[in-house]
């Protein structure tokens, strides 16, 4: 629809708008994080949540402890991998939409950790991330930042056609397949749906 | 009761397995809690078996934030496993900066300017804070009162974290000490921001207190609860403010003298019971106590050096050897045992973290309480995940 039309009739009164743009609205405003801390990230996470620098601006600040109340996983911290399966396992229970922030540089790849033998070298490679925020751990405000992208995210999804969100693609994989310990490392070592090993050009 | 007297006691209490009986004919419910779950402080597993509402076993399951600190350490230089001392308990980095340096320091006999000991005792006196107002707040929050204790700890937090990070760049991962003195200077301005915020520590506890010693909630669900008696407390070697709520008088500031600590008075706070109630009096009185530290540290701060100009903090090959640094962290007795065989590397590198030592009385705390009173008593432990399973 024509912006200045828009915002014309905005002036008269008379609110317009799109089944999917007030669906977006809707979902990007109350993005339900949900209680779940891994390491030193969990930290700055609760900073966030705390009064200086209030999440609840974002109408984020509802933790869930369940994963079936929740909207947003942010993986906060190092994944072992013995915790790696049941992080698959949380997200497999969420519903739909879900997302995921990658925060810290351990979630993102292992960071500092990621020579040892019991880390997870990257969360990605098990359950799709849709942000992923560096630092270790990453200050508030550039949990905010992510929280910001992922509402400009959500805002350009559309309900139909190619970039339509996965819960409304019925081609896309709803469950993740939970990795199991094995003899030396996980099993599957990452999931082929969601990540491959990246291809160096040289 | 001295540390002396509790080893000549006779041991009640030591022995397994617990003579509790169940009541009903009913079976035994077996509940994992964790690794996922909203009180566990991260990730964490309590495989309790109930009777009803009554815990009769608790198994800890670690494990789960293994991060092969120990074994990365002994690949690295001295200086390479500094930053991840931060990162071993994330609320308190610079009391574990303190500590590695301390026994990198036994370890090459290096001296550490008068300045730069100043320079530790402040900071690691405001860590203390800051762990024991959040570690409070946790526990408030645990009991139901969700948010609001948390948020008056986390305000004054976010004010020491602000100084932390203007002196050493980081708000939490801060890396600054150095073996044989600090990082960086502070300035006269820095030290006028500390006494500022010092200042206004004793209204905080002040307000704090005011909320919570007296509540009735809080009175009705912490006395009595999770009691620990002191002579199994000081057999599973337990250390903190854990082991002084039972009323063993044993802190490594008085015991040790490291640092410059006997230059200071203060007193060390003691419980009588040994329940929750006490551990979250001890933890108030111990910022109190901390106070009085910061005040007279704050005054008496000297000018001169931060580092020994001798003291050479990389590529340096100590003599074949071995040497133990402690230090009274926020949690309790945190050591570095280091063996040097003559190479850049240590050739063992091992952490005595309070919070997994602490943890293991937890069954012992537990038994016969309701499982509600469980997330109480691991909260009243205060223990960081990181630390545990390093």
């Amino acid at each position: 629809m024509d912006q200045d039309l828009k915002i014309e009739l905005g002036k008269q009164g008379v609110f317009v708008t799109t089944l999917e743009e007030l669906y977006n609205w809707g979902r990007r405003s109350s993005i339900w994080p949900m209680q779940f801390g891994l390491a030193c990230c969990a930290i700055e996470m609760i900073a966030t949540t705390m009064a200086r620098y209030d999440l609840a601006r974002f109408g984020a600040e509802v933790f869930r402890p369940s994963p079936r109340q929740a909207d947003l996983m942010i993986v906060s911290g190092t994944v072992t991998k013995k915790m790696a399966p049941q992080v698959v396992r949380l997200y497999n229970q969420m519903a739909e939409p879900r997302y995921v922030i990658a925060m810290g540089a351990c979630a993102i790849s292992g960071g500092p950790f990621k020579q040892g033998y019991n880390v997870l070298k990257g969360i990605d490679r098990y359950i799709p991330v849709d942000v992923h925020i560096p630092g270790c751990p990453p200050r508030p405000e550039a949990l905010m930042q992510a929280f910001i992208t992922l509402q400009k995210k959500i805002d350009e999804q559309h309900l139909t056609g190619e970039d339509r969100p996965r819960f409304l693609d019925e081609k896309a994989q709803g469950e993740f397949p939970v990795p199991e310990p094995a003899e030396h490392d996980l099993e599957p070592p990452s999931n082929p749906g969601v990540w491959s090993a990246p291809v160096v050009i040289r | 009761m001295s540390v002396a007297e509790t080893k000549t006691e006779k041991l009640d209490g030591w022995n397994r397995p617990p003579t509790i009986e169940p009541g009903g004919e009913g079976e035994l419910l077996e509940i994992a809690m964790g690794p996922h779950h909203p009180s566990t402080h991260g990730v964490f597993r309590m495989d309790v078996a109930l009777d009803g509402e009554r815990v009769m076993r608790l198994k800890p399951v670690f494990g789960y934030l293994h991060r092969n600190h120990e074994k990365i350490a002994e690949g690295a230089a001295y200086l390479a496993s500094m930053p991840y001392t931060d990162r071993l308990d994330y609320f308190c980095s610079l009391s574990n900066n303190w500590a590695y340096a301390l026994a990198v320091e036994k370890l090459v006999a290096q001296a550490v300017p008068e300045r730069a000991q100043y320079i530790r005792v402040i900071l690691a006196e405001l860590t203390r804070i800051q762990n024991h107002a959040s570690s409070i707040g946790f526990l408030i929050q645990e009991m139901g009162a969700s948010g609001t204790p948390l948020m008056y700890a986390f305000r004054e937090r976010e004010k020491i974290l602000d100084l932390f990070e203007s002196l050493t760049g980081s708000r939490m991962m801060c890396n600054y000490m150095r073996f044989g003195g600090c990082r960086v200077d502070v300035s006269a301005a820095w030290l006028d921001a500390a006494r500022k915020e010092v200042a206004g520590l004793p209204p905080f506890v002040d307000e704090f207190e005011a909320l919570l010693t007296s509540n009735e909630i809080l009175m009705a669900r912490c006395q009595g609860v999770g009691v620990l008696k002191p002579d199994l407390a000081v057999n599973a070697s337990v250390t903190g403010p854990l082991l002084r709520a039972s009323g063993v008088n044993y802190d490594i500031r008085k015991v040790d003298h490291y640092g410059i600590y006997d230059r200071f008075k203060f007193r060390v706070p003691l419980g009588d019971h040994g329940d929750v109630y006490d551990r979250y009096m001890v933890r108030v009185l111990e910022m109190r106590e901390s106070i009085r530290i910061l005040e007279q540290a704050l005054k008496d701060i000297p000018a001169g050096p931060i580092m020994d100009p001798k003291a050479k903090i990389r590529g340096f090959r100590p003599k074949p050897g071995e040497a133990y640094g402690r230090v009274e962290a926020p949690k309790g007795e945190l050591g570095f045992y280091l063996i040097s065989d003559g190479s850049p590397n240590p050739y063992r590198y091992r952490v005595r973290p309070p919070s997994l030592i602490n943890l293991t009385i937890l069954e012992d705390m537990c038994l016969g309480h309701n499982v509600a009173d469980v997330v109480l008593i691991f909260g009243s432990v205060d223990i960081v995940l990181g630390e545990v399973d390093r």
